[in-house]
């Protein structure tokens, strides 16, 4: 599927014609006199019920869910900032950029932690590490790694084992995965070991965590890392064959956040969908993504939202992180 | 009496010094300050009547340095201000009383008379004739031991007859020394004065005398 | 009496006005001076900080086979973070190419060395600061100019700069308010030395003209010492006509003296009625015109002490005693009782040289119209008002003339043969209404006039 997936973004690239979403829903089926379109990299199956609630209080609003990965929502929102109204990404990066250009609405009178918002115009309403993921079956029998140091220990002790069983974002597709990448990079040094040990035994390259985690379940793939942890856990289809990680070393923790396109053609309604976005928070039943934490409290540090998300996203520093990043998992 | 008169101006001394020499005072007279501290050091006075303006300075100076002196002669001022004020100053200063110029001599009498009482205290000044003693300062005349307090009018009219037993006096002259100038009287008022001395002498040895055409005298029988 | 002073301002108002402008001035001005001072003081560490991320981004910049590569550290932008999510721009031109950044974002390249060049320029609608500083590397083969250029907006810098704006104006505010506390104290301060003066020089007797010895500010000794030299040469021209006045009074009175006791000691030589009646006329006219003239000055001195009443407390029993002892010679002469019945210890509060004119006045005429052999009660009541009561024995009053006779210069119907200038009821009168009382005439039933002079 990610194959396929690369196939398509390559053509579109190269054509710059049709539009193709992973996911294309609309709530509700009928005609409303407002549609409010949102592009969004979260999987629709954890927005459905977020957006029907939103359209249980607004009837005459008919929402358009469309799905893409991270950098495209990026390169498709930047070409057409008109054509959609909210904004939704797990890259951090690309999103505070959007808003830093002058993309994002500034929204007033939402009172909101400093923290978890920048600018009045980029809300972040989850908090979601980063997690290595494992095939039971595989570990049947022996120790889980806890960190990333064991990760690499049982990688090199049984390198026969793993080859090409591993998987991995490949951070020159996906947003997140870059921004995960960078992150892991600024933290230690023990990333780059990791990515040079799982290099030489011939890691698979996703788009999506939802492949990895399809591909971990059947057993193509036996350890995944930098998945996002939220869609591994939500999967409680799996849970009897794969196993979800947070690295006790250190957790790479993104915020998903959301934000209004500048140039909306209905700024209150788009409004509107941001505040209940932050009050679903408070429903389980309704938000089936992690509610954001404050990172203080939870003791783990969470990526800051801050211009400095930007420095990666550097043309030129960009260029050499993914030349050392080939030359480590590609080799 | 021997009285100090202290007056510059020379009329009104010589004046002065013939009313009171009429009845029957000694006065000495001095025209300046200088001269009146020099009496008043050298002299035994019953009292000194004292003019306030003198060529050689003011006469209140004089009160100021004979009162300093601890003489206590009873001193009767002659102001010729009218003002309350400076009577009171002058009164501050040690001066018994003051008479205001022009002044009436039976007044100025009267006010000698009674600051002389005042001061005298226990002193007497009696006169005697016959059985009858006669104190004209504190108005006391005493009968066969029986003391009788003269009435003004009367004590003066006995003084003027005392000090001149056996001389006739006209009824004229005891209304002119009796009543003063203001009053309108006839000579006859003289006779209830008369009336009444006769009876305060009568268990005694001295009798009014009544001179038809005359007037009244004195005798001791 | 007192004329009314032409009123030009105040100088209270006027130094409090000056000090409060002057205050409110300063106020202002300090707004702005340290509003300006802190513009200057955020501004340079924007600058500082921009001037940093510069230079660390700038300090990246390596030639590495033949290329350019600016690895600069997560800090250049991590350190550009601000409470008010200031958004940040950069462009990195290699000579006048843009390696990478905002193509938005001019280069200006600076014109010498390696100073880092701060300017403010408007993109899109927004200020921004702009840091650029550039720097020369050396290739093999070839030079190449690296110019970096660092913006961010001015949320955070205005934030800070309104947040600085409302304490000093805050401050200011408050200071101003101090200052006006200040001004109304330094001014009643002030103010106060002139009152003291003011009524030190009110509070004084009626003669008091000796000059002001309480020590006084350096600034207002000039007004004092003026004070002081009028006040004298007032108390000097006074003496010098009371002087005048003494006398005068010396120079007519001595002689009338010498005349009426020359007159007197004639009167007891002369025989003759007619010669008796010329001499007693001339005593008469003597001693009237005499009189007249003392109460004429007694009059003149009581209208003019009636303006500046002198109140001391007094003990009234006192002073009328004093004065029935001073009279009781004059009233032996007439065989005429003077009684005082007092309870004692009343206390006034008035001008003793007045009150006893007055009453000497009052005395003096009972003395006058009273028989020989006959009595004058003096009587003081103090309930329900302070009250003298003289009654006499004499003739009574003229009943149908009991209301005039307190005018000037009247006199009785049955007056004839008395000496009087007609003044005596009039003094008594005029210190009895200057002293807020009256006085009042009556008839006794058994014969006699009665005079109450109350307080």
């Amino acid at each position: 599927m990610c194959y396929l997936f690369l196939v398509i973004f390559s053509l579109w690239a190269a054509s710059g014609t049709a539009q193709d979403w992973e996911d294309e829903q609309v709530f509700p089926e009928e005609q409303a006199a407002r549609v409010l379109t949102v592009l969004s990299s979260t999987d629709t199956s954890f927005f459905a019920s977020i957006i029907e609630g939103f359209i249980a209080r607004n009837p005459s609003v008919q929402v358009r869910y469309l799905v893409t990965s991270t950098a495209e929502i990026d390169t498709v929102f930047r070409a057409s900032p008109a054509a959609f109204d909210i904004v939704i990404s797990s890259a951090m990066d690309l999103q505070i950029k959007l808003a830093n250009d002058g993309l994002a609405l500034e929204i007033e009178g939402l009172n909101y932690p400093n923290w978890a918002a920048w600018r009045r115009s980029l809300f972040a309403f989850t908090t979601e590490p980063a997690a290595i993921v494992i095939n039971r079956a595989a570990f049947a029998g022996q120790s889980v790694p806890e960190t990333r140091q064991d990760l690499i220990q049982v990688l090199r002790a049984q390198p026969e084992a793993f080859e090409d069983k591993l998987g991995t974002y490949d951070v020159r597709v996906s947003g997140v995965g870059y921004l995960f990448a960078t992150q892991d990079a600024r933290t230690s040094e023990t990333y780059w070991r990791l990515m040079e040990v799982m290099g030489s035994l011939g890691t698979r390259l996703y788009c999506c965590s939802g492949d990895m985690i399809e591909d971990l379940a059947a057993g193509r793939i036996t350890v995944a890392y930098n998945v996002l942890g939220s869609y591994a856990i939500a999967r409680t289809d799996l849970a009897d064959q794969i196993e979800v990680i947070l690295p006790a070393d250190f957790q790479t923790t993104m915020m998903r956040t959301a934000l209004v396109s500048a140039q909306t053609g209905q700024p209150e309604l788009a409004t509107a969908f941001i505040r209940h976005l932050i009050d679903a928070q408070s429903n389980e039943d309704m938000f089936p993504l992690p509610p954001l934490q404050d990172a203080a409290k939870a003791g783990q540090p969470t990526i800051t939202l801050e211009p400095a998300l930007m420095t990666y996203l550097d043309a030129l520093k960009k260029r050499t992180f993914l030349d050392e990043w080939v030359n480590a998992v590609i080799q | 009496m021997k009285f100090l008169l202290v007056e510059d101006n020379q009329e009104l001394a010589e004046a002065v010094i013939g009313r009171m020499q009429l009845d029957g005072h000694v006065i000495d007279h001095a025209d300046k300050i200088q001269d009146a501290i020099a009496f008043s050091e050298t002299g035994e006075y019953d009292l000194i009547l004292l003019d306030i303006m003198l060529p050689d300075g003011d006469g209140r100076d004089f009160l100021k340095q004979h009162r300093a002196a601890r003489r206590n002669t009873p001193v009767i001022v002659l102001t010729a201000r009218s003002q309350v004020s400076d009577r009171i100053g002058v009164l501050d200063l040690g001066a018994d009383d003051y008479v205001t110029k022009p002044f009436d001599h039976a007044e100025l009498q009267a006010r000698c008379r009674a600051v002389l009482r005042r001061k005298a205290g226990a002193a007497q000044s009696e006169l005697r004739m016959g059985d009858v003693r006669f104190d004209p300062v504190a108005g006391r005349l005493t009968v066969k031991d029986e003391v009788i307090d003269l009435r003004n009018r009367e004590l003066r009219l006995l003084e003027l007859l005392f000090n001149a037993p056996g001389q006739i006096f006209p009824k004229q002259k005891l209304v002119d020394r009796l009543f003063s100038y203001e009053e309108d009287v006839s000579e006859n008022a003289v006779e209830v004065y008369i009336a009444r001395l006769r009876k305060h002498l009568e268990p005694s040895e001295l009798k009014i005398t009544t001179h038809r055409g005359l007037g009244y005298r004195l005798d001791n029988v | 009496m007192s004329e009314a002073v032409r009123v030009s301002g105040s100088l209270r108002n006027r130094l409090t006005v000056i000090l409060i402008g002057g205050a409110a001035i300063l106020a202002v001005l300090l707004f702005f001076i340290v509003r300006n001072y802190a513009a200057q003081i955020a501004q340079q560490s924007q600058d500082n900080i921009l001037g940093a991320s510069v230079t660390s981004i700038l300090g990246a910049a390596i030639i590495r086979d033949g290329a350019v590569e600016v690895d600069f550290p997560y800090a250049s932008f991590s350190m550009l973070n601000t409470d008010s999510d200031d958004r940040v721009f950069y462009a990195i031109y290699q000579d006048d190419t843009l390696l990478s950044g905002y193509e938005s974002l001019p280069l200006v390249a600076p014109d010498f060395g390696e100073g880092t060049v701060f300017r403010s320029a408007t993109i899109q609608g927004t200020t921004l600061r702009v840091a650029t500083a550039s720097r020369v590397l050396i290739g093999e083969d070839r030079r190449t100019r690296i110019s970096v250029s660092v913006a961010q907006t001015q949320d955070a810098l205005s934030g800070v700069l309104n947040r600085i704006s409302r304490n000093v104006a805050l401050f200011g505010a408050g200071f101003f308010a101090l200052a006006t506390l200040l001004a109304f104290w330094a001014t009643s301060t002030t103010i106060g030395q002139l009152k003291r003066l003011t009524t030190s020089v009110t509070r004084r007797g009626p003669q008091d003209l000796s000059p002001v010895v309480k020590p006084v500010p350096s600034e207002m000794v000039p007004l004092v010492s003026s004070l002081n030299h009028l006040m004298s040469r007032l108390d000097h021209s006074l003496s010098q006509s009371e002087d005048f006045i003494a006398e005068a009074a010396h120079r007519v009175r001595t002689p009338l003296a010498t005349v009426r006791s020359h007159a007197e000691a004639t009167l007891q030589r002369v025989g003759r009625e007619e010669n008796r009646q010329a001499l007693r006329s001339m005593v008469r006219a003597i001693d009237e015109s005499s009189r007249a003239a003392g109460q004429l000055l007694d009059h003149a001195m009581i209208t003019f002490r009636a303006d500046h009443l002198d109140r001391q407390d007094l003990d009234l029993v006192d002073l009328v005693q004093e004065l029935v002892l001073r009279l009781t010679p004059v009233a032996d002469m007439k065989d005429v009782d003077l009684r005082l019945d007092a309870a004692p210890g009343i206390r006034v509060a008035a001008d003793p040289i007045l009150l006893q004119n007055a009453i000497r006045n009052l005395i003096d005429n009972a003395l006058k119209y009273s028989p020989s052999d006959s009595t004058i009660m003096i009587r003081l009541r103090s309930a329900p008002h302070i009250q003298v009561e003289i009654c006499d024995e004499g003739p009574g009053f003229p009943p149908d003339q009991i209301g005039g006779l307190v005018a000037r210069f009247a006199r009785g119907s049955n007056a004839d043969g008395i000496i009087g200038s007609g003044l005596g009821l009039t003094i008594a009168q005029d210190v009895a209404l200057a002293h807020g009382g009256h006085i009042s005439l009556a008839n006794r039933p058994e014969g006699g006039a009665c005079v109450t002079f109350s307080l």
